[in-house]
């Protein structure tokens, strides 16, 4: 917040700080905090306790005892119900999908917003609008022409099928764009006069100019890719490569049987732990990306 | 260190009939180690021209020599040219030292020797303290000084400057002024110096080109460009307040302009001979005072010392021109005659 009231002490000063205020809006944020924060509470309280005692009314409001053993079920147990892969091998499957979307969407990306930006080249307007008009189709709308070319090129089940109709990206690349117009012509100019060819440009200057951008991007792009849902479930059809948004959905029995309640919650509290963590380390830059331009 | 030619230069913008001319066709010799400086109003064509020796624009037409060699298909590196921009574009993710290393290091120059030619060159603009800063915590000073420096180490044929000073208050820039002129003297590189601004062109040229609308008025020495100026453009933008232009004064020619600046008016005691003008408002500069009058309903500056006694507006003063000061122009055409 004081990040706000430094970038326009006009407005903050405006408001009127009677202690009043300051109780209601904290009690406010507090409740907000706690209507956001309780279920994933709650999840974790689940998986401590043992499978019984999470469904028996009322549901324990404090950690229990069995929070070692749950966890290493989850992660490491071969045999689960209804499922038979560990959570380790499905974050990892989930770790290496969200790596390659998002560090391949960032180059392709950057790439083509580079030759939009500054080539001159034939049809390049039509260029431009046809990766625009991507974004009108995202994958859910081409899901079954998807689906075909993946099977076709033997891509089912593998990183490549996961990974690579994600990857085109018509939002980085116009971010990108945008950034590189912004970017001074002189500043391309005195390359030219210092002797860096286009690509010497590129690597020297543009891509770290452009690094804080790319921070930004890459921790939206991360939690897009870790969380993909539709696309993974409908190409994996091997335990082995679910990423484990699918495995949590795989594990829900459904029906009569019972659910291992606990070892589904410590599951869900592992899947939530990459991507708050990326937004943990690389708020700072994530932020930075957002307001700052540097130039 | 070389000479610059330019043989009948022409840029073109757009193909056919469409297409706008922005330089007509400019001829200009530059003896090897002369500063020259290329003044003109805004949208006059200076920095086209000066974009065209350093290889960012393309020649429509004609031929730019530098040296003995033609660089019209050229890339500006490979031109050995160095240039300094208005808004200096320095690199802002790299620190003082690498905008200055930069050009070096792609030419693959050993490190060694980058060091020392950096070092010589911070030595000499003062910023052997500042090597490891990034330009955003530099002053506009500063990052102009930088820009001269990544000039000065790549030890180029020619130098070309962009109105270098333009974002410089005014003391910072009547002090880089000096330092270039001092730059100069103990380098000895060709330079071309683009600027609007008079007083920079009247410093630091040795020669200057007067330009307008994409021709050249004028090419020569400040001295010359001041007292024989070649065309009523010239003469208007060159010295303030501009030279007096008068179609009707007495004595005058059919179809011509006389010229007189303000300071080769004298007051003159009623009686002797001269002119009869109206006085309209007086202003004083400090160390001068300047009459805005007219004469026969034209316009007329006449600059007095301060020390004079102001005449009241509305007053007729008795000015006379002092002889060996009045230039005449052709009224159709505006040359001088």
């Amino acid at each position: 917040m004081h990040d706000g009231r430094r970038a326009v002490p006009g407005a903050m000063a405006m408001i009127d700080r009677s202690p009043w205020l300051t109780a209601l809006s904290h009690a406010v944020m507090i409740l907000g905090v706690l209507i956001v924060a309780f279920p994933i509470y709650l999840a974790f309280v689940a998986s401590t306790h043992q499978p019984d005692a999470i469904v028996q009314a009322p549901m324990p409001l404090l950690p229990g005892d069995n929070f070692v053993h749950t966890y290493e079920t989850a992660l490491f147990g071969e045999s689960k119900q209804g499922f038979n892969t560990s959570v380790a091998r499905m974050m990892w499957v989930s770790f290496v999908t969200a790596m390659v979307i998002s560090i391949g969407k960032i180059a392709i990306s950057l790439l083509s917003a580079f030759a939009i930006v500054y080539f001159r080249f034939p049809f390049k307007m039509l260029c431009f609008w046809a990766i625009f008009v991507t974004l009108m189709l995202p994958v859910e709308v081409r899901i079954l022409p998807t689906y075909k070319v993946v099977a076709d090129l033997g891509m089912l089940n593998s990183y490549a099928g996961l990974t690579l109709p994600l990857i085109a990206s018509a939002t980085a690349t116009f971010l990108f764009r945008q950034f590189f117009l912004t970017v001074p012509d002189e500043l391309v100019e005195a390359a030219r006069v210092d002797g860096a060819g286009p690509m010497r440009f590129f690597k020297d200057v543009l891509v770290p100019l452009s690094r804080t951008s790319i921070a930004a991007l890459f921790v939206i792009q991360f939690i897009y890719g870790w969380n993909q849902y539709l696309w993974p479930l409908l190409m994996t059809t091997s335990e082995e490569m679910y990423p484990v948004v699918i495995g949590i959905k795989r594990m829900l029995a459904g029906g009569e049987a019972a659910n291992d309640w606990n070892i589904i919650m410590a599951t869900a509290i592992l899947a939530m732990l990459p991507p708050a963590l990326v937004v943990v380390l690389m708020q700072k830059w994530f932020v930075k990306g957002l307001v700052d331009t540097e130039k | 260190m070389a000479s610059i030619s330019l043989r009948n230069v022409v840029k073109r913008y757009g193909h056919g009939p469409k297409a706008n001319q922005v330089i007509h066709c400019v001829n200009a010799d530059i003896a090897d180690g002369e500063f020259i400086v290329i003044v003109g109003p805004s949208g006059c064509g200076k920095s086209t021209l000066l974009r065209m020796v350093a290889g960012l624009e393309e020649i429509t037409a004609g031929e730019i020599a530098i040296g003995s060699r033609v660089v019209n298909q050229l890339e500006p590196a490979q031109r050995d040219i160095a240039m300094v921009f208005q808004n200096y574009a320095l690199y802002p993710h790299m620190s003082v030292f690498d905008n200055m290393a930069y050009g070096l290091k792609i030419a693959k120059v050993p490190k060694d020797e980058i060091r020392a030619r950096v070092d010589k060159a911070a030595g000499i603009l003062e910023l052997g303290h500042l090597l490891e800063r990034k330009p955003r915590e530099l002053s506009g000073g500063q990052r102009q000084r930088v820009a001269m420096g990544r000039a000065i180490v790549r030890q180029p044929q020619v130098f070309l400057f962009d109105e270098p000073l333009s974002n410089l208050d005014a003391k910072l820039r009547a002090q880089t002024r000096i330092e270039i002129q001092k730059l100069h003297r103990e380098l000895g590189i060709t330079s071309l110096f683009v600027t609007h601004d008079q007083v920079e062109a009247m410093t630091l040229a040795q020669r200057m080109i007067v330009m307008n609308a994409g021709n050249m008025e004028q090419f020569g020495p400040p001295e010359e460009v001041y007292q024989k100026p070649a065309s009523t453009f010239v003469a208007s933008f060159i010295g303030s307040p501009p030279m007096n232009l008068l179609r009707q004064a007495p004595g005058g020619r059919p179809g011509a302009l006389l010229g007189i600046r303000p300071e080769h008016l004298d007051v003159v005691p009623a009686g002797t001979d001269g002119w009869d003008v109206q006085v309209d408002t007086t202003e004083l500069l400090g160390a001068e005072r300047l009459i805005y009058a007219s004469l026969g309903g034209e316009p007329l500056i006449v600059r007095i010392e301060a020390g004079a006694s102001p005449p009241e507006p509305g007053q007729t003063l008795r000015v006379a021109p002092r002889p060996g000061h009045v230039h005449w122009f052709d009224d159709a055409t505006g040359k001088r005659l």
